[in-house]
């Protein structure tokens, strides 16, 4: 087995990311092994009963009929052990960054996470995404996890592949925790996944007093109003207006995006707007390598006057 | 209940990131440095653990070269009981594996209750260190907390999971918790916290005795992104950049 890709469930269906991990195997080239653990192993194999693969694996025991870090670091580990992959490939989800680490440690295999490209070398972004570099791993194994939209899942060549289960050895004591279900806290007060216009503020914006004036440039333009993470952590606006990957994924027509850097976190929340004006006062700020308007100036300064000139 | 807190000491989001001329790493002697925002949250959440338990010793630990000792003393100041600083000579090591080894190697004849970390470093972004220490101590993991409850010998986590949906996990202690960002309010150091922290201990580990690991990856190459995209912009006074804004949105954008 060259790679092994390992799936994950999102509630009841093949998640986005797996599909792109599955997209990167593809160009990788080898013989491609993909993993589905729990009581939907079955389910996520079928769904790739179509996809250009060698076979699926599929993993079900009563210690991992749902996620468990503890139990699903232990099944990736031995399967591992057992088919020795030179290369364990997985989207970079929120579920791959609390287990991912455990299996790296267990079998001191290199985990290099949030791969954006494979052209010339591994490259991740560093520096809040202001830089990029390439990386390589020492051993001859290693795990690489790929960041959202690294790949395009309608890339995926079809094909067939056969299916067979993998019986793990589990014991009850190395499950040290308990998870419950999963849940959303209250519901939004706005639809931003809807809105045509989304005015978004960031940290440029320095300080709570100055958000009115986003409001007052919002109200003549007809604008929702969005956030970058760190205002919403600062209890400056709530966190139904957070966009990115902890929190909504929107596309409007027009997004302006106010002091935002433009961290990967928040853009993959908003890149799939139809037009970006970013207003920065940073001119190498990442936020303007996907904008399709770049505004160097002080936030601060055009907000007013912007409003100004909108009503008169 | 005895505390550890993993603070790592980041260039600033307003800093000049120059790249060296080897383009192996940037120059960090143009740097600014900061500690790592989530690390800020992780502090405050082991002095409110501390506080409302009414007992028990927080320590701060960081590696780098000399200059991380400044984030150490800020943790000390806002009420933390000591320091640990792994020293490390040259450049920063950026292979977490390794890292983690060198963590755990000071960390194991502490017996902390809790280790807490920030869950993403804003310089090499892994967003693993704190897990892999966890495994390596055997103790049970979490990420991505926002909120956390002791029920000693339990401590219940409320993880963050994608797109606005949230997760309780139960873990049996000893833990390692790596914390998002936003779940408290960092506290401002006092000037007398201030003051108190110039007496406190920061034990030093000499990079010889902990950095005795091979290697499992490393940075090659730093490098600035290249765009794809055609980009407009827009640049000047603001009064003339106001008008070309209200242009692009009537007649180009069409939204006004
Ligand atoms: C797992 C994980 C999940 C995350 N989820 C999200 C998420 O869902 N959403 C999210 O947004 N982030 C998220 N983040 C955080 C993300 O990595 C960034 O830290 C965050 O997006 C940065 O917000 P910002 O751009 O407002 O702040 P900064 O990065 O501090 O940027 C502020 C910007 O404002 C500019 N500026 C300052 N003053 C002015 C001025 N007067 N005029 C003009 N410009 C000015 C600066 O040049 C800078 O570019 C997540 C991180 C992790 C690790
Ligand atoms: N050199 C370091 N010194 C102190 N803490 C660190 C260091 N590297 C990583 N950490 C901790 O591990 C977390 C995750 O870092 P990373 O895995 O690099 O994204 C950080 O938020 C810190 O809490």
């Amino acid at each position: 087995m060259d790679i092994l890709v390992v799936l994950e469930d999102n509630r009841g269906s093949l998640h986005r990311m797996s599909k792109e991990a599955i997209v990167g195997a593809q160009k990788m080239g080898g013989s491609i092994s993909v993993l589905a653990i729990g009581n939907n192993a079955n389910g996520l194999a079928n769904e790739l009963s179509n996809i250009d693969i060698s076979e699926v694996i599929t993993v079900n025991h009563d210690l991992v009929s749902t996620y468990s870090a503890d139990g699903y670091s232990e099944v990736v580990k031995q399967v591992i052990e057992a088919e020795s992959p030179s290369t364990i490939l997985i989207g970079h989800s929120y579920q791959t960054r609390d287990y991912i680490p455990r299996v790296s440690t267990k079998l001191d295999i290199p985990f290099i996470p949030d791969i954006i490209s494979m052209e010339n070398g591994l490259v991740k972004q560093i520096l809040n995404s202001k830089l990029n570099a390439t990386i390589s791993a020492a051993t001859d194994q290693k795990i690489l996890s790929f960041q959202s939209s690294a790949f395009s899942e309608e890339a995926m060549m079809p094909g067939n592949c056969s299916s067979r289960s993998f019986n793990v050895d589990l014991d009850s004591s190395l499950v040290r925790s308990e998870s419950e279900d999963p849940f959303q806290e209250a519901a939004a007060d706005v639809d931003l996944e809807s809105a045509e216009l989304i005015i978004s503020v960031g940290r440029g914006i320095e300080k709570e007093d100055n958000i009115p004036i986003v409001f007052e440039l919002a109200k003549v333009m007809g604008a929702e109003v969005g956030a970058s993470r760190p205002v919403v952590d600062s209890g400056w606006l709530p966190s139904f207006r957070q966009i990115g990957s902890s929190g909504q994924t929107v596309s409007p027509k027009l997004y302006l995006a106010l002091g935002i850097s433009g961290a990967i976190q928040h853009v993959v929340g908003m890149k799939g707007s139809k037009n970006i004006l970013a207003i920065n006062k940073d001119a190498d700020a990442p936020i303007f390598e996907i904008a399709d308007y770049a505004v160097i100036g002080d936030v601060l300064e055009i907000i007013p006057k912007l409003t100004e000139t909108l009503k008169g | 209940m005895k505390i550890a807190v993993l603070v790592k000491q980041v260039p600033g989001s307003e800093s000049v990131l120059p790249i060296l001329g080897d383009t192996t790493w940037i120059d960090e002697a143009q740097a600014t440095f900061v500690m790592n925002p989530p690390d800020n949250f992780a502090i405050e959440e082991a002095l409110l653990i501390k506080e409302k338990i009414g007992e028990g010793e927080v320590v701060i630990i960081s590696m780098g070269p000399s200059r991380v000792q400044k984030v150490i003393r800020e943790g000390l100041a806002k009420g933390a009981d000591r320091g640990i600083h792994l020293e490390e000579d040259g450049t920063i090591e950026t292979d977490p594996l390794s890292n983690a080894k060198s963590f755990t190697s000071v960390l194991k004849e502490e017996n902390f209750d809790l280790v807490l970390s920030g869950l993403q470093s804003d310089d090499t972004g892994m967003g693993q260190t704190g897990v892999l220490i966890g495994e390596m101590l055997g103790m049970s993991t979490a990420t991505l907390a926002m909120e956390v409850e002791i029920q000693s010998p339990t401590i219940r986590v409320k993880r963050e999971l994608e797109s606005g949906w949230f997760q309780w996990v139960k873990l049996k202690m000893p833990s390692a918790i790596s914390i998002q960002s936003g779940l408290n309010t960092p506290r401002y150091p006092s000037l007398k916290g201030i003051m108190g922290a110039k007496r406190k201990e920061i034990k030093v580990v000499p990079a010889s005795d902990h950095q005795t690991h091979s290697k499992s990856q490393s940075i090659d190459k730093v490098f600035v992104p290249q765009t794809s995209k055609q980009t407009v912009v827009i640049e000047g006074d603001a009064d003339s950049v106001v008008s070309k804004i209200v242009n692009i949105l009537k007649s180009d954008i069409k939204v006004i």
